[in-house]
């Protein structure tokens, strides 16, 4: 029962940030100066006269202010985000074509971070002062303070330039029909680069994380008590260190997840990943503010789902969590 | 403070980043004597590569000198950085000191308010709000100020939640001072410590940002930034891989020096937390 309410309460809190962001993305289209139209129609404006009147009456324009939020917020809550004059397409099939490209390579990122930053990390605390965790926490603080696109752009040098190893753009190999299996390690093919990029800044995030919290762990009081009761090392390490030390990463993980969604809108630039952070660089250069803000409540919603699955993880992993909380 | 001095001395790599910053901040002043004039036109042959004479980082398509761009982009960089981490503070700090002074209602609403932000993606937030107000200085700061103050909010709260019932503040409230003199001048103080460790982080974490801005063409056009000299190498990339290698070296080595300075501090001011848990 209490396990429901937790979850419960748990929804109720990301419908509340939701319509939140909602009501902040209406506020940013009041805040510009000029017509809110034009802004929305994108173009600065530049747009025949009668889609401007469509967007108006779409979005209630002419109305007071609280009827045009209540119209607003009814429009997302329907996933109606209009349409976007330079694509001539609505937003939401933009987006939705999009969104696939996007999960598969913020996912893998998140698991090669994860996996890498781990184990990385584990080794570090085990070999604590010595050369092998020298050599990770310093790859660590240097990938922590490289550029997320810069890195990018010199893997593609590298691996694509001067040693034609791997593809630098895309998600496919344009032109070759592949079926089936070659297909599918074609897409692998393409992002091996894109997902290690943007999984780099995550190493390092989890590698300091994992080491401190082992560390931390290793010193206390019911490992030392497992070890004078001459328990093999070995299992120490899983069934005692490990279970514990590994706790906040799922917290880590939850809160990163909004910044591996902005990454992606770099990573997916600097590789021409067809996701819905290269459609908002797109939105970005084209001005369809419309379209930018759609992208920006999706990725925020997507976030909160994450975050959402995180705090169940947790209710399930961390049986000393208080529900209800 | 000689004691926090010396502790910070004893810290070789704190005193490295701050030597490096310290050299950086110079060039960054002296950019209009190296490079007197606008850094973003054409002084020579184009796409020479590096090591040319007169020309170490070599030239671009249009013959614009890279080096003169990334000694011109430190200004930038280092200004934004500066500027946006110190309003960040400021509004994390006021926001985080009244939430834990206050307690109750007010806090819950101010940290629901926090989290909320903390929620919202936070790369995807600055984009859309450089882009609505139009590139300049003044909107990037913002945005990176609005993006990054949650974090100091949080850290401020804690703090004034562990001071607020020491005796010194019962005393300063039983003599009936005024709970803004208390929160500035009793409380605040006592916490300066982390708030300027994390200020310090901050600056680095802000001059990556503003280098993904203006890399995506949300850059103030009126300067020559690093992202935007990236930006602009990519499609070249190529042709002429020092057009975006450099100005990317040079954030890198920023980031980095600001990242250890701000270790060294916290190394030096909270010598009790040093090599505990911090990588």
């Amino acid at each position: 029962m209490k396990q429901l309410e937790f979850i419960a309460g748990r929804l109720v809190k990301a419908v509340i940030v939701l319509l939140g962001i909602v009501i902040l993305a209406f506020l940013l289209i009041r805040a510009t100066p000029g017509d809110p139209a034009a802004v929305l129609a994108g173009e600065a404006g530049a747009v025949d006269a009668e889609f401007m009147q469509r967007v108006r009456a779409e979005f209630g324009l002419d109305r007071p202010m609280a009827e045009q939020l209540a119209i607003y917020v009814k429009q997302i809550a329907t996933l109606q985000f209009g349409e976007s004059y330079r694509q001539q397409r609505p937003v939401l099939d933009l987006i939705t074509e999009r969104l696939p490209a996007t999960l598969l390579l913020t996912l893998s990122a998140f698991g090669i971070a994860l996996l890498v930053g781990v184990s990385l990390g584990v080794t570090a605390a085990r070999h604590v002062g010595r050369w092998p965790d020298m050599a990770i926490t310093v790859a660590a603080l240097v990938f922590f303070a490289v550029p997320l696109f810069w890195i990018g752009l010199m893997a593609i040098l590298l691996f694509s330039v001067k040693l034609p190893w791997l593809p630098a753009f895309g998600m496919e190999t344009v032109g070759a029909d592949y079926d089936g299996i070659d297909a599918l390690l074609d897409t692998i093919r393409h992002l091996i680069l894109p997902a290690t990029t943007l999984g780099l800044f995550y190493i390092a995030i989890y590698v300091r994380m994992t080491r401190a919290s082992v560390i931390e762990v290793m010193d206390l009081d019911f490992v030392r008590t497992a070890r004078a009761k001459g328990i093999p090392e070995g299992r120490i390490w899983r069934r005692h260190i490990l279970r514990n030390a590994l706790l906040p990463i799922v917290t880590l993980a939850s809160i990163q997840a909004g910044n591996l969604v902005g990454g992606a809108v770099l990573t997916e630039t600097v590789f021409a990943w067809p996701g819905i952070g290269r459609l908002a660089f797109d939105a970005l250069l084209q001005r369809d503010y419309n379209l930018l803000l759609a992208v920006f409540i999706v990725t925020s919603a997507l976030v909160i789902l994450f975050n959402l699955i995180a705090d169940l993880v947790y209710a399930l992993v961390d049986p000393r969590i208080e529900v209800g909380a | 403070m000689t004691e926090i001095a010396t502790r910070l001395v004893r810290n070789a790599v704190g005193v490295a980043g701050l030597v490096f910053l310290l050299l950086l901040v110079v060039l960054a002043l002296a950019a209009p004597l190296l490079y007197p004039g606008d850094p973003w036109r054409m002084v020579g042959s184009p796409q020479l590569p590096p090591l040319s004479p007169g020309f170490p980082l070599g030239t671009d398509a249009l013959g614009r000198d890279v080096a003169a761009g990334v000694v011109h982009g430190a200004r930038i960089s280092l200004l934004i950085g500066l500027v946006s981490s110190l309003c960040a503070v400021v509004i994390g700090t006021c926001l985080g000191a009244v939430a834990g002074y206050f307690g109750r209602w007010i806090d819950d609403l101010i940290m629901r308010f926090t989290e909320f932000f903390q929620t919202i993606p936070s790369f995807m937030l600055a984009i859309v709000l450089v882009a609505i107000f139009s590139p300049s200085i003044g909107s990037i700061v913002f945005a990176i100020a609005i993006v990054s103050w949650p974090p100091v909010a949080r850290l401020v709260r804690a703090e004034f939640l562990s001071l607020r019932s020491r005796d010194f503040v019962k005393a300063a409230v039983v003599g009936g001072q005024s709970p803004l003199r208390i929160i500035f001048r009793q409380i605040l103080p006592n916490a300066f410590s982390p708030i300027i460790v994390t200020g310090s982080l901050m600056v680095a974490s802000a001059i990556l940002l503003e280098s993904a801005l203006s890399f995506l063409g949300l850059g103030d056009r009126e300067f020559v930034t690093w992202g935007f000299m990236i930006g602009a190498g990519r499609t070249m990339i190529r042709q002429a891989w020092w057009l975006s290698a450099f100005p990317g070296i040079a954030i890198f080595l920023t980031v980095l020096a600001l990242n250890m300075f701000g270790q060294g501090l916290n190394d030096a001011l909270n010598p009790r937390l040093a090599r505990k848990g911090r990588a």
